[in-house]
């Protein structure tokens, strides 16, 4: 299909377009040259904006502790419900879920709001094939799987023992074994330790019997990321995560970074650095720190942020720290489910009621929307809510909304506990974002921070997934607020692949998006090297045989691979 | 033809590490397994035993049709149903389920798995406290206390013990069983308590007063009764400090105490005991799953629904209600009017109240073996054997999941459970669409 | 007082009727209450079509009772959500009948059917006859049952009555199934018959039982008290008082049970 999208107001930083009227022309799910109108459907996008489809490079939407939320609360999906519905003579299946809503709808909800791709940040290796099987089921979007690394028996072990061209090939094995993206590092060692019902707090703390500590992790795979020429950084869920007075870890986790270096991008990605910024004795002082934790963004050009905005939603946490969600549940004495996977990871889930009311959760939610307005580079931040750990992924459009207006961020104070007022910062913070800048944070800087060149962006060559919404810029006024949220809730198109999938805030057509995945070779005698230990603790150490473990191509939707050739690994100092 | 790494799908126990030899699509050898698991590997290939082609019954009289013709009478039943049960979804890939999911989406019906009638109280549990668990691999890894209550695993899951828990040898427990400790609770003196190093014998009915007493201990109450549930004092106080003091231990359970006379609250009682034991030590708790995949089938359920299983989409969208949506109790109280049972046989095993509903609705039957289900289906159409004839996805009872094999070619004719659901929901679909497209889609935001 | 008459004509399978409920009815002509969507098993259906409607309508739901006749097994969510008027079932109603509700009363002459009065917040429920299981409870999975208002059910009820109990007061004439107010916070329920396991896992509220029983294990005798008055009540007698359940940390519920 050909498809022109006329006199729209542009948003496409990646090619510094900032809002000319330009048309946009689509062909065979490309962006094209121009062509002439007469074969092709031409929209009227006069008076709207037109930007990239959004990008999510942090959401929580498929995976084995995904799904133990959703067991975990039907009390949650029955205050969310789509219907089925038959349109266009397609069956559009229904769903449930407010946090964690089901797979299908999971699509729907994201395409309505103008997003074409979303990744899963934490893939556990051996629950890789689950991961996957959900990532199947969810329609448009484009999808990827952030892997586990941080509390791997494999990565520890060659790290200790001074092995790290070991490390890398073993990563690059898992990577392709398990069809994942990234190196994810969840509460590096924590994770080991809860096997014994520990946890690590400082960096320089030593895991249980591996003897190695968080900062040696960090490092190790930040460096064994650079060795094997990955798309994305080091993806860091850092230690301390949701503490009292984490700030300071950190500060010093994001050091770390120091002397390594990448052309294309950062090479350390702090994520969901609201609930690491926070400053205070006791939950009694609790307080924001995100201005420090800001000022060192700045400072630091190779560490980029994700938010991790706190939306004030009852929602569902869930993630593979699981000390944190042990110690979060035994503080709010709700249900609390654990999962500890042999050799890998052990991720955990509860519920949390986010309310205004509470002085901890309003200072959660100034740290959040402070880092987005200290942060000087909007290259450097990406809008997430860690969804559903901040809030569920369908708030964008309101944290879209406070970003652009300040009024709206008074007027939602009113009904806030006064804390936000003394404990953080944010009364005094004018910043506005304008639309190039929110174009920025959901759409250029995810692409650029994932290594896609074909994505976040309206150049000739790029994939056509395209957002068009009902905002008039040159009749934007940021008091009017609702308005800004009512269009990035419901856009006015969604485009992916070059096919319509929304109109006017409905979903009016579905198919399969990519799944992305990265495929390294290294030399053979080192991987050989990596397999014959892979052999010896298959066989005694895990519960599963090793050739029941890697996830074959037929899981995944358009399986798409980003190929990497290493002649040979060279350590990194 | 030699394959090694094969996948039994028999129990939840789903081990992986099966070998068969093959000649003239029969197999012939089978290592590793253990009896049950093998017995179902010589069964599938034994075709003399299976009926391989449909079946439509009329008047009484039954038909052989082909599988065309009976997947056109399927959706008629489904088609014209004011209130569809699809059940079973257990013994069979998650594949298969998905395509379940999508039929009873479209046909307004209730999905319900058989967790209904075993572990669904343990579901209840969890979205009631939690779960902490872990995978298997963590118990050999680790385990140095290892409990089953109300599980018998030497004849349910007879690998279990050996692969998994007591007896391997693990990464912090080089000396395999001599590392660690064996405890059975049961209500008598079953083959696995024969083998433990200590038995616990717990009155019938009363598992939820003995948990309850354990964790009154734990928390610093002091027992006033000489025995609670007939286990005594002291007893109870040795368990309690065996508990807090191990280094990693976890708690297997299965139907004995799902089924014991507190049902999901008994459950509820045994993770809070093993949430307040985190407070001392790392204890994980795991239900012993029966079917291979009746994990897999609460699994695909949520993912696609948001509810493990008894999932009701009468509305257009799904609710949940064990109580009032699952299987047994819409049999019993006769909302049924027609159903799909899939790779299960209520017929036998289903209380009486509610066979007696079933055998008076029109209903299929969709099955690899023929069993008494399937005599009484107004329709009946046989289907490959997954991880024999047929790949596909299942889960292990810790939630590990494994893509089981096909290692030899089903009868001619028949197809997978997964194919021969989609058939029925595309022939569904056509017939229904308009139905569905004159209902305006409704959606509810509370 | 307006009254409107529904008499039930039968249905093939189960009916869901939360239109029935006189913040609906109230405003509406009859012929407009006629139209109401019902659902029958998975077919949207009008009310009109499995009930016959008379009587005399009113703006003001405060002003409406709706009285509904006949045997009501298979209608399912009467008064669900209402928050005025009243509901009088004649004969036996069906699944959560009263779920949600704020206010108003219902009356049921017969007995109902398990998970009605589910997180009730407040008003009255009567029942004359028995009660199912999870009488005002709360749903699966939440935390938080009932919230306010009165249950009074004069025959027996079934198991985990008033689960997750946040609030409110019931009171149960006859006897109780198993774990009646099973994870209760706050709260009061007044058992007149025997209750096995009441109060199993309750960390806050008040549990009166007028009958002698066994308490569970884990809970602790603190002394005996006569002539009690809990929550406006008096009950003449001799009592032993619990707290409990301390299976749970934290728990700090009461259970007498008389002597």
């Amino acid at each position: 299909m050909k498809i022109i999208l006329k006199n729209g107001y542009v948003y496409d930083p990646i090619n510094n377009i900032n809002g000319e009227v330009m048309d946009i022309f689509i062909k065979d799910g490309k962006i094209v040259n121009e062509f002439r109108e007469k074969d092709a459907k031409v929209i009227d996008c006069k008076g709207k904006v037109v930007m990239p489809g959004a990008i999510d490079i942090h959401s929580h939407i498929a995976g084995g502790k995904v799904n133990t939320g959703r067991i975990l609360r039907p009390e949650d999906h029955r205050r969310f419900v789509i219907a089925r519905k038959f349109k266009n003579g397609k069956f559009f299946r229904s769903g449930a879920g407010f946090s964690v809503p089901s797979t299908r709808i999971t699509g729907y909800l994201y395409a309505k709001m103008g997003y074409t791709m979303a990744f899963t940040p934490a893939l556990p290796p051996l629950m890789a094939r689950h991961t996957h099987e959900e990532l199947s089921s969810i329609p448009i979007i484009d999808k990827g799987a952030l892997t586990l690394m941080g509390n791997n028996w494999f990565v520890m072990k060659y790290l200790k023992a001074g092995e790290i061209e070991k490390c890398a090939a073993f990563a690059a094995w898992l990577l392709k074994a398990v069809k994942g993206y990234a190196i994810k590092v969840v509460n590096p060692g924590g994770g080991e330790a809860w096997g014994w019902g520990k946890n690590v707090t400082s960096l320089e703390d030593r895991v249980p019997y591996f003897d190695i500590t968080p900062k040696e992790i960090i490092e190790g795979l930040m460096k064994v990321n650079e060795m094997l020429k990955l798309p994305h950084s080091e993806h860091l869920h850092t230690i301390n995560l949701g503490r009292v007075g984490n700030y300071e870890t950190t500060i010093k986790t994001m050091k770390l970074a120091r002397g390594l270096e990448n052309r294309d991008r950062h090479v350390l990605q702090i994520t969901h650095a609201q609930f690491h910024s926070y400053g205070g004795e006791s939950w009694k002082s609790f307080e924001s720190k995100a201005y420090e934790v800001a000022k060192a963004v700045n400072k630091m050009k190779n560490v980029a942020i994700d938010v991790g905005f706190v939306t004030l939603d009852p929602t569902t946490t869930m993630t593979a720290d699981g000390p944190m969600e042990y110690y979060l549940s035994s503080l709010t004495h709700l249900k609390w489910t654990n999962k500890d996977i042999e050799l890998e990871t052990a991720p955990g889930v509860t519920p949390y009621n986010y309310s205004p009311k509470s002085a901890v959760s309003s200072v959660q939610w100034a740290v959040g929307l402070e880092l987005a307005l200290l942060v000087e580079d909007p290259w450097r931040v990406m809008l997430t809510t860690d969804h559903p750990n901040g809030g569920p992924f369908i708030r964008y459009p309101r944290i879209i909304a406070w970003l652009m207006s300040r009024k709206y961020r008074e007027d939602f104070m009113k009904n806030m506990n006064k804390a936000v007022e003394k404990r953080a910062i944010i009364s005094s913070l004018d910043r506005e974002y304008d639309l190039y800048e929110i174009a920025i944070i959901t759409r250029a800087s995810q692409a650029r921070a994932l290594g896609l060149k074909e994505k976040g962006h309206l150049g000739v060559g790029a994939d056509a997934d395209v957002a068009v919404y009902d905002i008039n810029p040159e009749e934007l006024n940021t008091a009017e607020y609702e308005k800004i949220e009512r269009a990035f809730s419901n856009a006015y198109l969604t485009i992916k692949s070059g096919e319509i999938v929304v109109k006017e805030g409905e979903v009016v057509n579905e198919f399969y998006g990519k799944t992305y995945y990265v495929d390294v070779e290294v030399e053979e005698e080192l991987m050989q090297e990596v397999e014959r230990d892979l052999d010896y603790y298959f066989k005694r150490y895990y519960s599963v045989n090793l050739a029941n473990y890697p996830v074959s191509l037929d899981y995944l939707t358009n399986p798409t691979k980003i190929e990497r050739k290493i002649e040979r690994v060279k350590v990194i100092k | 033809m030699h394959y090694t790494d094969v996948v039994c799908t028999f129990c939840g126990t789903l081990c992986d590490d099966i070998e068969v030899t093959v000649e003239d699509n029969r197999i012939i050898d089978i290592r590793h397994a253990c009896r049950v698991g093998a017995s179902k590997f010589f069964k599938a290939s034994d075709i003399k035993h299976r009926r391989t082609k449909p079946i439509i019954r009329e008047n009484g009289r039954e038909i052989e049709v082909s599988l065309e013709e009976a997947v056109e009478k399927a959706s008629e039943i489904l088609a014209d149903a004011y209130r569809p049960l699809l059940y079973g979804w257990s013994s069979t890939t998650c594949e298969a389920i998905k395509y379940g999911v999508f039929l009873t989406d479209l046909v307004g019906g209730i999905m319900d798995n058989t967790a209904t009638v075993c572990h669904g109280p343990s579901v209840l549990a969890f979205q009631e406290v939690g779960y902490p668990s872990c995978t298997l691999g963590e118990v050999k890894n680790r385990a140095d206390l290892i409990i089953y209550w109300g599980s018998n695993p030497l004849h349910a899951h007879p690998r279990h013990l050996s692969r998994y828990s007591f007896y391997p040898r693990g990464f912090f427990r080089e000396r395999g069983m001599q590392d660690r400790e064996l405890i059975v609770i049961d209500v008598r003196r079953t083959d696995t308590a024969k083998i433990a190093n200590k038995f616990i014998k717990v009155e019938q009915g009363k598992d939820y007063e003995l948990v309850s007493a354990l964790r009154y201990v734990l928390n610093g109450g002091v027992l006033k009764k000489d025995y609670v549930a007939g286990v005594s004092r002291e007893e109870i106080y040795e368990l309690v400090d065996k508990m807090k003091s191990c280094s990693f231990g976890v708690l297997f359970f299965g139907m004995g105490l799902t089924q014991s006379s507190g049902k999901h609250r008994t459950i509820d009682n045994a993770i809070s005991l093993v949430r307040d034991l985190n407070r001392f030590t790392k204890f994980n708790i795991m239900m012993m799953r029966g079917h291979y995949n009746v994990t897999g089938s609460n699994e695909v359920l949520a993912w696609e629904t948001g509810y493990p299983y008894a999932v009701d989409f009468s509305r257009g969208y799904p609710r949940y209600n064990p109580g009032e949506t699952s299987a047994v109790d819409v049999l019993v109280r006769g909302e049924v009017d027609a159903a799909l049972i899939i790779a299960s046989d209520p017929v036998s095993h289903f209380p009486k109240e509610a066979v007696k509903h079933l055998l008076r609705i029109p209903y299929i039957s969709i099955d690899a073996f023929y069993n008494a289900t399937s005599m009484f289906a107004k329709v009946y159409i046989p289907t490959a054997v997954a991880g024999i004839e047929c790949e596909g996805t299942a889960y292990r009872m810790d939630g590990v999941p494994i893509r089981v094999r096909k290692i030899i070619e089903p009868p001619e004719g028949v197809l997978s459970d997964e194919e021969v659901v989609r058939m029925i929901y595309e022939k569904t679909m056509e017939k229904i669409k308009e139905r569905i497209e004159e209902e305006a889609a409704e959606k509810v935001i509370v | 007082m307006k009254e409107i008459f529904l008499k039930f004509k039968g249905s093939k399978t189960v009916l869901e009727a939360e239109v029935i409920n006189p913040n609906v009815f109230a405003g509406k002509k009859l012929s407009e209450i006629e139209n109401l969507t019902v659902y029958h098993g998975n077919r949207r259906a009008k009310l009109g079509e499995f009930f016959d409607v008379e009587g005399s309508t009113s703006e003001d739901a405060r002003e409406l009772r709706i009285v509904v006749e006949g045997d009501l097994e298979k209608v399912k969510r009467i008064g669900e959500n209402m928050s005025e008027g009243e509901i009088l079932i004649k004969g036996n109603a069906g699944m959560h009948t009263g779920d949600f509700m704020s206010g108003g009363r219902i009356v049921v002459e017969g007995n109902v059917a398990s998970f009605c009065a589910t997180e009730m917040k407040g008003g009255e429920f009567i029942v004359k006859g028995d009660a199912g299981d999870y009488l005002g409870s709360a749903y699966r999975g939440n935390w938080i049952g009932m919230q306010g208002g009165l249950i009074v059910v004069e025959g027996n009820v079934g198991r985990e009555s008033c689960a997750h109990m946040s609030g409110g007061k019931a009171i149960i004439r006859g006897t109780a199934g198993d774990f009646a107010g099973v994870h209760m916070r706050k709260g009061t329920i007044i058992i007149e018959g025997k209750a096995n396991r009441a109060g199993a896992q309750m960390i806050g509220g008040t549990i009166v039982i007028l009958t002698n029983v066994d308490p569970l294990p884990s809970f602790e005798l603190v002394g005996e008290e006569s002539d009690i008055e809990v929550d406006g009540e008096r009950f003449s007698g001799t009592f032993l008082k619990y707290i409990g359940d301390k299976a749970e940390l934290r728990a700090k519920g009461t259970l007498y049970i008389r002597k």
